[in-house]
């Protein structure tokens, strides 16, 4: 059943130079392949750091194309080159000093004025995040939505790259989504009992208990335990 | 019409997952019984392979049984040479050094500030980006016991169980503890967990608990930790060192740690800091691939901080034990090794093998997990084998849509559709293949409960670390240790600074070590290593030494 596949070489241009490489790698194990020890745009691997953000071009395609290398395939005559930080300016606050108010945003990120709803942050996300509409968001004040959309937001700053005005709109993400976690969503009242309860030292006398019970002791409670429905 | 990602003999079997879908929603698999779980961790673990283990041959935790691919980067010399390392020359003078700019390293540097130690006298250093970790992988949550029907008295008991009774009480007392006070402190930094309307968070179950207290932030739970951690590090004014890894710790000659040497990756010269408090978050060792695992984790995971801490003096606990994940990505072959988040489990999916059958219960702890899954794969053969030759069983994730309606996958797991999406797979239509993935290091450094090694002045916190999960670690408990005990170093990190009188700094512990290792005729190639190689066999042997390494 298991079938070596031979992969067919196809053509990369990195940093302006030719290299032949199998079909099925992602541009990351393409490097590697080509004998890169990588220190620089590599990261997590899986999708979730922003460290490998690429641009590049295809063959006989005027367009220029975003992605993590980590989960970008090879393609043929493909001209990449790799964007490992994303330069920007990040505002300093102090989120407990901080309004959620409609006008909070431009505040800190005044830029996101400069907005021409080109989408080309949209465009560029490689996790399909709809960036303009959260920038449109924070431009008129909807802290609310502009944490929502950007939720998935990896940071690796590929909008901003591309963006015509000029504006990180990651460092905007974040602000929004802190100030909402912090002042607009609902806070989890419970855990403040029990954080109290805690501290007097509520458990205490069970947990040692425990702690000093024999292993068959403490085996006989582990294995009397009833889950909990789902 | 777009191509199946699936070859045709994948794609049959899938048509007979999809036809047994029906009946197995309704269908509950029996947990197995404290004689089968040692059954099949005896037989079935790869911890249980005798061959693939050995006991280190010198150093402070001598007779330690390990896999043999952490004794081969242990037992070694350091890729510095001491007498190469000009000590006199302080390139930076901080109160807290953080090696390691992970969940535990931003959480130690700002809970030093928090307990007083000004901001420009912490330094965190980091091998690649600040945030560069497995912290930001971590999809599944957090435990924290905060429900009224649940409490820490109950979190201990599952951490302790599911950790076999080998994890060390006082630091499970600790992570139990301190669960609802760091989320708390998440909650007032912004972070957003996922809530009911009334502020409730919402919790599910982790392989191995028995009560539903895994908080979690849609799919990306780790990244809303780290980017926001991150996010409150870069507002601070602590200062950070990119792209910097540790080398080798510093000691004085009273014994003390009291910093360490770095080495700058843009241009390979070294820098010396010298601390009064140093602070290892560095990690664990998923990329040192132990028996030829594919694994989930970050490409720095390479073991730096435990031979650092080593041949300083810090003893090496549980290193017997590695986590394996049981569902990491076995297809397509771009994504071999990544994780898929146990919350799938959490919600309903089931593991099937190729004729569509359940054979075990899905949340088992997460090494009887993985083990049944390794047995049904290799001793009964009712696996599948991908071309590239990897091993693997159904996730049957479309079943989750299917119990609790339709969207649920949509909803809850965006990080993992965009995964399998970017190579064709919609995972709210078909299964996916998966096979155990190495995961996570059970083992490491010796601390106590205020995460102090036995070295003064040295402290550790997170996956560097072993002790708090026994031989087997709980999901959602790793997000919670690296916040708990990232918390406790800086705090207890702050309280010693003004205590801390340092001598003249000396390497000569490096040179003992490297010593030790001319003394057992060691042939392995110097460590720590600071990234996997992945280049071709083609390729090694052929570079210019450039730099001061050896």
């Amino acid at each position: 059943m298991a079938t070596e596949i031979k992969h067919e070489m196809v053509k990369i241009i990195v940093a302006n130079t030719e290299f032949e490489v199998p079909s099925n790698l992602t541009i990351m194990k393409a490097l590697e392949y080509l004998g890169w020890r990588l220190d620089r745009g590599v990261g997590c691997r899986g999708g979730f750091c922003g460290a490998c953000s690429t641009i590049y071009r295809l063959q006989g395609d005027h367009r220029l194309y975003t992605g993590l290398a980590c989960a970008t395939k090879v393609e043929k005559g493909m001209l990449i080159a790799q964007i490992p930080i994303s330069p920007a300016n990040k505002k300093q606050y102090n989120i407990e000093a901080l309004k959620a108010e409609p006008s909070t945003m431009l505040e800190f990120y005044p830029e996101i004025a400069r907005c021409i709803s080109c989408n080309t942050c949209t465009k560029a996300c490689p996790m399909d995040i709809e960036v303009m509409d959260y920038v449109q968001a924070a431009l008129r004040g909807d802290i609310a939505d502009a944490a929502q959309i950007s939720f998935d937001c990896i940071m690796c700053g590929l909008c901003a790259t591309r963006c015509p005005a000029e504006i990180s709109q990651f460092n905007v993400g974040i602000l929004a989504r802190r100030l909402y976690g912090r002042y607009i969503a609902p806070k989890y009242k419970q855990i403040e009992k029990r954080v109290k309860e805690v501290e007097k030292g509520t458990y205490d006398a069970e947990i040692d208990k425990m702690m000093k019970a024999d292993k068959n002791a403490i085996a006989k409670l582990y294995n009397a335990r009833v889950r909990e429905e789902d | 019409m777009t191509e199946d990602p699936y070859p045709d003999y994948m794609r049959e079997s899938i048509n007979k997952v999809e036809k047994t879908r029906d009946k197995r929603a309704k269908e509950t698999i029996d947990h197995c019984s404290p004689d089968e779980i040692t059954d099949v961790l005896d037989k079935f673990h790869p911890d249980f392979i005798k061959e693939q283990k050995t006991k280190l041959r010198f150093g402070v935790s001598k007779g330690e049984v390990v896999p043999l691919e952490v004794a081969k980067v242990v037992e070694t010399k350091s890729v510095l040479d001491p007498k190469a390392i000009d000590l006199n020359k302080i390139d930076f003078e901080v109160d807290v050094l953080v090696v390691g700019g992970g969940g535990a390293g931003a959480n130690a540097a700002l809970w030093a500030m928090k307990s007083g130690v000004k901001p420009e006298n912490i330094l965190i250093v980091t091998k690649l980006r600040m945030g560069d970790s497995n912290t930001t992988m971590a999809q599944g949550g957090i435990q924290a016991a905060v429900r009224k029907v649940d409490n820490p008295a109950i979190h201990y008991l599952d951490a302790f169980g599911g950790g076999h009774y080998e994890n060390d009480p006082p630091l499970v007392r600790r992570l139990v503890k301190d669960a609802p006070l760091v989320l708390k402190w998440y909650e007032e930094l912004g972070m957003m967990f996922d809530k009911f309307d009334d502020g409730t968070m919402d919790a599910i179950h982790g392989g191995g608990t028995s009560k539903k207290r895994m908080h979690f932030a849609r799919d990306f739970s780790g990244l809303e930790i780290m980017r926001t951690l991150r996010d409150v590090v870069f507002n601070s004014g602590i200062k950070v060192l990119e792209f910097s890894p540790a080398v080798e710790l510093i000691k004085d000659d009273k014994g003390q740690i009291a910093g360490a040497v770095l080495l700058n990756l843009d241009n390979k010269e070294y820098f010396v800091v010298r601390a009064k408090t140093t602070v290892l978050t560095t990690g664990g060792f998923g990329r040192l691939h132990i028996q030829g695992f594919a694994t989930s984790n970050h490409y720095g995971a390479t073991f730096d901080g435990c031979i650092m801490g080593y041949r300083a003096g810090v003893p090496l606990k549980l290193m017997k034990s590695v986590q394996y994940h049981p569902t990491g990505a076995a297809f397509p072959e771009q994504i071999v090794g990544l994780l898929v988040t146990e919350k799938v489990r959490g919600k309903g999916a089931q593991v099937v093998n190729k004729d569509g059958n359940q054979f075990c219960f899905p949340l088992e702890t997460r090494d009887v997990e993985a083990s049944l899954l390794i047995r049904e794969c290799i001793s009964k053969n009712n696996g599948l084998i991908t071309p590239t030759g990897q091993r693997g069983l159904w996730l049957d994730s479309p079943i989750v849509d299917l119990i609790h309606g339709e969207g649920t996958i949509e909803k809850n797991f965006a990080a993992m559709i965009q995964q399998f999406g970017r190579f064709g797979i919609d995972i709210t239509q078909d299964p996916m293949l998966v096979f155990p993935t190495l995961h996570y290091q059970n083992g490491g450094l010796a601390i106590n409960e205020n995460s102090e090694t036995k070295i003064p002045n040295l402290y550790a916190a997170g996956e560097v670390c072993g002790g708090t999960h026994g031989s087997n670690r709980l999901m959602g408990n790793s997000l919670l240790e690296i916040s708990v005990f990232g918390r406790v170093a800086g705090i207890s990190a702050a309280k010693k600074v003004g205590k801390v009188t340092l001598g003249k700094l000396t390497l000569a512990h490096v040179g003992q070590y490297n010593a030790l290792c001319d003394e057992h005729k060691v042939k392995n190639p110097p460590s720590p290593i600071l990234f996997p190689d992945y280049t071709e066999p083609k390729h090694k042997g052929r570079v210019l030494p450039t730099d001061f390494l050896a």
